[in-house]
């Protein structure tokens, strides 16, 4: 064995190694979303689940995102096709009912899936606290440039796309925000 | 019960291969023979318990299991049990679950045929091949463990993603595509081994290696051409190459390995060119590694990339390890690979293969640098920034022109030297062919220098490798009295690894015609029709009849019904489709294609009215387009007949020219 090549060898494997590394940090598919800090784009979708208690609505009624000015709107996408939503389905209705009474409202968008397997789903995780709407031929999805479920928008008192989250949401996070928003939004009343 | 056994067999399998590891390593260097017996034991049983864990995945797939995490991942009770079979392979833990499964059976077999081989270099190499199991089964048993648990069961599944449960030939190209990855792992394991055990030095591993190499890469160019037409039948765009980087990564590990299948007949003819060839073998490996690592860990932008998660980090050390071991072990043995030749003239056979591996080399590094350039340029700028199609076609079309002249003087040379008279017979009949390509090809309307320079050299070195067949078959017949189909029966017959080669590239170069013709003469055209109203594309025209929706089991088509007439006459009909599947966002272009020798009219709908009372379609006519797929398989004839080696009856030789002798028997059997 020469030592001195072996040397060599290695130290020219190293910048190859060492940028596949720094590709591992990134992420080529993280081009910046340009709706945060923009107007929501507006939707009036119907409701088919109805929701829980006091957050409930009836099906068949219209959610209009204008309806709720003043409020924060939680507006997630999902399917119950989609593995990830399950992981953030429990937060998601913990957190709908902990900030009713502080004017933030809910609301799941079925993303290209049947009513039917919607509510099923629904049945099968133990209920949704908040009402679901259909979202016919994806428009409202296209209009918020979706690239995937779950994705979770955080609408501003007004009007504004205040953050986006892609993946599954936690409790915690989505408290923060939202805490953070309820905030900003008594300061600037 | 079906989760519990795969994730169990995948554990012990990852115990026993370690155990299967060590014994072989530790056994060879104290050359302990009860430590190597069970080591081999230890091998095929890692096989069996892979293979255990493959079935029950499939068994899970079939039976709807959702309760196994990819199958609630992939897999739908509406898909057709074909797509639900072949989906073990359609997304990332699956695939890695049959990865293991190839690489453990291609180590039993190798370990199973060589057990009774003297010398260690076969346990080495056996130890080698189950370092690269450990891997994949760490993976499998970690970050991609297929068998996951998913609570509460869900009543259905997505199905396999829309693209890959389109077209049956997703059945066809993944499986291709690792058995000529993985098969890869093999040359690189006996490569190792042979530095290992000491063996490097001699001739037998080479040969082996060689074998293996040639096998795997069959696969691969399958692999390739095979993901060109699943590409060209699905994706609706009416091309079959794009240089994505997926297609790049599987692109790389063939050119290394074609040099190699090059360069080896250098080493094994006149003792030169062993280090290169080595380093060839590894880097055909590493590249198959990094083709892996770059469409599973999310690095590259790609259509084709899997789903991502925290196993990029697993394959980068994997890299690390295989680049800094394998070079380092390589480099610091490189005394012992001393050419035992030297090169006697410029004009001669080994110089053409010498040169064939610079552009080989040079094609590769073009490939990689701009497949990789996106990371440098993020790297060094911080911009995002990538290299298109036309990088990769203004930077590989010179080299492609040179491989294609040198395909040509390569069969037409002598070994050692190759004399005046020598040159001007066998290359002023390809040089001919060659003008006269040129000048058909200028008449029938191409003016773009590399189109003219592939039609030319194209032309010249089919004209040279025809000719290795008639003139060696023509002096049989001359001498031996034999029918001219005896004759070139027997010719090949007797001289496989040769003539094998010839065949390789004969289907090279029809594949090359199929891809110059059609990219030249492509005549293309998009229009929206009303219902009974026609359009005129080259000699075509076509008439959309109706446009209908209906409901499949597993998914919704809107289907355009295309009547295709020419001269006035029909001559077929058409139903270019879209897929809507209930996952997708977007519908699946479903294009119709119909295939003739002489080319391909391809319709895809582009879109539609909701009335159904029109539709927008494109419509590409396409000449020769089969002859690329023709081509590939052409070539895998080649490297069938190439395999084959069987020593052949006693050699007679009979002199045709001065310097040149035709062999009839096995004169040169395993050495041209």
């Amino acid at each position: 064995m020469n030592w001195r090549r072996a040397t060599l060898a290695v130290a020219f494997s190293a910048p190859i190694i060492g940028l596949l590394g720094f590709g591992l940090t990134r992420d080529p598919k993280q081009i910046d979303s340009p709706l945060p800090g923009k107007a929501a784009p507006a939707f009036s979708l119907a409701v088919f689940a109805p929701g829980e208690g006091e957050t409930a609505l009836a099906v068949g009624d219209t959610v209009r995102l204008a309806g709720h000015a003043g409020k924060i709107v939680v507006v997630n996408f999902w399917a119950s096709w989609c593995l990830q939503c399950r992981d953030e389905h429990r937060d998601l209705s913990t957190a709908a009912t902990s900030y009713f009474d502080r004017g933030v409202r809910f609301v799941g968008v079925l993303y290209n899936d049947q009513e039917s397997f919607g509510l099923r789903w629904i049945d099968e995780m133990g209920g949704q606290t908040y009402p679901s709407v259909l979202d016919p031929r994806t428009r409202t999805a296209i209009d918020y440039g979706l690239y995937g479920v779950p994705e979770t928008f955080l609408i501003s008192q007004d009007g504004r796309v205040a953050y986006k989250h892609i993946g599954p949401i936690s409790e915690r996070l989505l408290s923060y925000k939202l805490d953070s928003l309820l905030r900003d939004g008594a300061r600037t009343p | 019960m079906t989760r519990l056994l795969g994730a169990s067999s995948l554990l012990i399998a990852l115990g026993v291969a370690i155990y299967a590891a060590l014994a072989l390593l530790v056994g060879a260097r104290k050359h302990r023979a009860e430590l190597l017996r069970s080591g081999a034991v230890a091998v095929y049983a890692v096989w069996a318990l892979a293979t255990v864990a493959t079935l029950s995945m499939v068994y899970a797939l079939v039976a709807h299991d959702f309760s196994v995490e990819y199958v609630a991942r992939v897999g739908s009770r509406a898909t057709p049990l074909f797509y639900t079979v072949i989906s073990l392979w359609g997304a990332l833990e699956g695939s890695i679950l049959f990865w293991i499964f190839v690489l453990t059976s291609l180590s039993a077999l190798v370990v199973y045929q060589n057990r009774a081989r003297e010398g260690t270099l076969i346990w080495y190499t056996g130890g080698v091949l189950m370092l690269i199991s450990i891997f994949f089964l760490i993976l499998l048993v970690g970050p991609a463990n297929p068998f996951g648990l998913v609570s509460p069961v869900p009543a259905d599944g997505p199905g396999p993603n829309p693209l890959l449960q389109n077209h049956p030939l997703m059945a066809v190209h993944p499986p291709l595509l690792y058995l000529g990855y993985v098969g890869m792992s093999v040359p690189f394991a006996f490569g190792i081994g042979a530095v290992l055990s000491g063996e490097i030095d001699s001739d037998g591993w080479i040969r082996l290696t060689r074998r293996w190499l040639l096998i795997a890469w069959a696969f691969l160019s399958a692999a390739i051409v095979a993901g060109m037409w699943w590409s060209y039948e699905v994706l609706g765009w009416g091309g079959y190459w794009a240089w994505d980087p997926v297609e790049n990564a599987s692109f790389l590990p063939w050119l290394t390995a074609t040099a190699f299948l090059h360069s080896v007949m250098v080493q094994e003819r006149r003792g030169l060119l062993k280090l290169w060839n080595l380093n060839l073998i590894v880097a055909t490996f590493a590249l198959t590694i990094l083709g892996t690592f770059l469409t599973r860990s999310g690095v590259l932008s790609s259509v084709h990339a899997f789903s991502e998660g925290p196993i990029g980090r697993y394959f980068l050390a994997f890299i690390a390890l295989v680049l800094v071991g394998s070079f380092a072990l390589v480099a610091g043995n490189s005394e012992r690979l001393r050419p035992t030749g030297s090169l006697d003239s410029a004009v001669s056979r080994e110089s053409v293969f010498l040169l064939n591996n610079l552009f080989l080399t040079a094609f590769t590094v073009t490939v990689l640098v701009g497949t990789l350039f996106p990371l440098v340029a993020e790297a060094i700028r911080g911009v995002k920034v990538s290299v298109g199609e036309p990088f990769f076609n203004r930077m590989t079309l010179p080299i492609c022109a040179a491989l294609l002249f040198l395909m040509g003087v390569g069969p037409a040379l002598p070994w050692r030297r190759a004399s005046r008279d020598v040159l001007r017979k066998q290359l002023i009949p390809p040089a001919i062919v060659a003008l006269a390509a040129v000048m058909v090809s200028f008449v029938v309307g191409v003016r773009s220098p590399y189109g003219l320079a592939t039609f030319a050299f194209g032309g010249f070195a089919l004209t040279a490798n025809l000719r290795e067949f008639v003139d060696g078959a023509m002096a049989r017949r001359r001498a031996l009295g034999e029918s001219p189909v005896i004759a070139l029966g027997r010719l090949v017959g007797a001289n496989r690894r040769r003539y094998g080669g010839y065949i390789a590239h004969l289907g090279v170069l029809t594949l090359t015609l199929g891809i110059a013709a059609s990219s030249t003469f492509r005549t293309e055209r998009e229009g929206t029709l009303q219902k009974g109203q026609t359009m005129d594309v080259g000699r075509f025209t076509v008439r959309l009849d109706d446009v209908s929706y209906r409901e499949e089991p597993q998914r919704g088509v809107i289907a355009g019904l295309v009547t295709v007439l020419r001269d006035g006459r029909e001559v077929g009909r058409m139903e270019p489709r879209m897929n809507f599947y209930p996952t997708s966002d977007q519908p699946v272009p479903t294009p119709s294609v119909r295939s003739r020798p002489a080319g391909d009219l391809y319709i895809n709908l582009q879109a539609f009215s909701q009335d159904g009372s029109n539709a927008t379609l494109r419509v590409i006519v396409e000449p020769l387009v089969p002859w690329i797929w023709i081509g590939g398989m052409i070539v895998c004839l080649g490297a069938l007949v190439s395999m084959g080696g069987r020593k052949a009856p006693a050699p007679a030789t009979v002199r045709v020219r001065a310097d040149r002798t035709v062999p009839t028997g096995a004169a040169t059997e395993g050495a041209s």
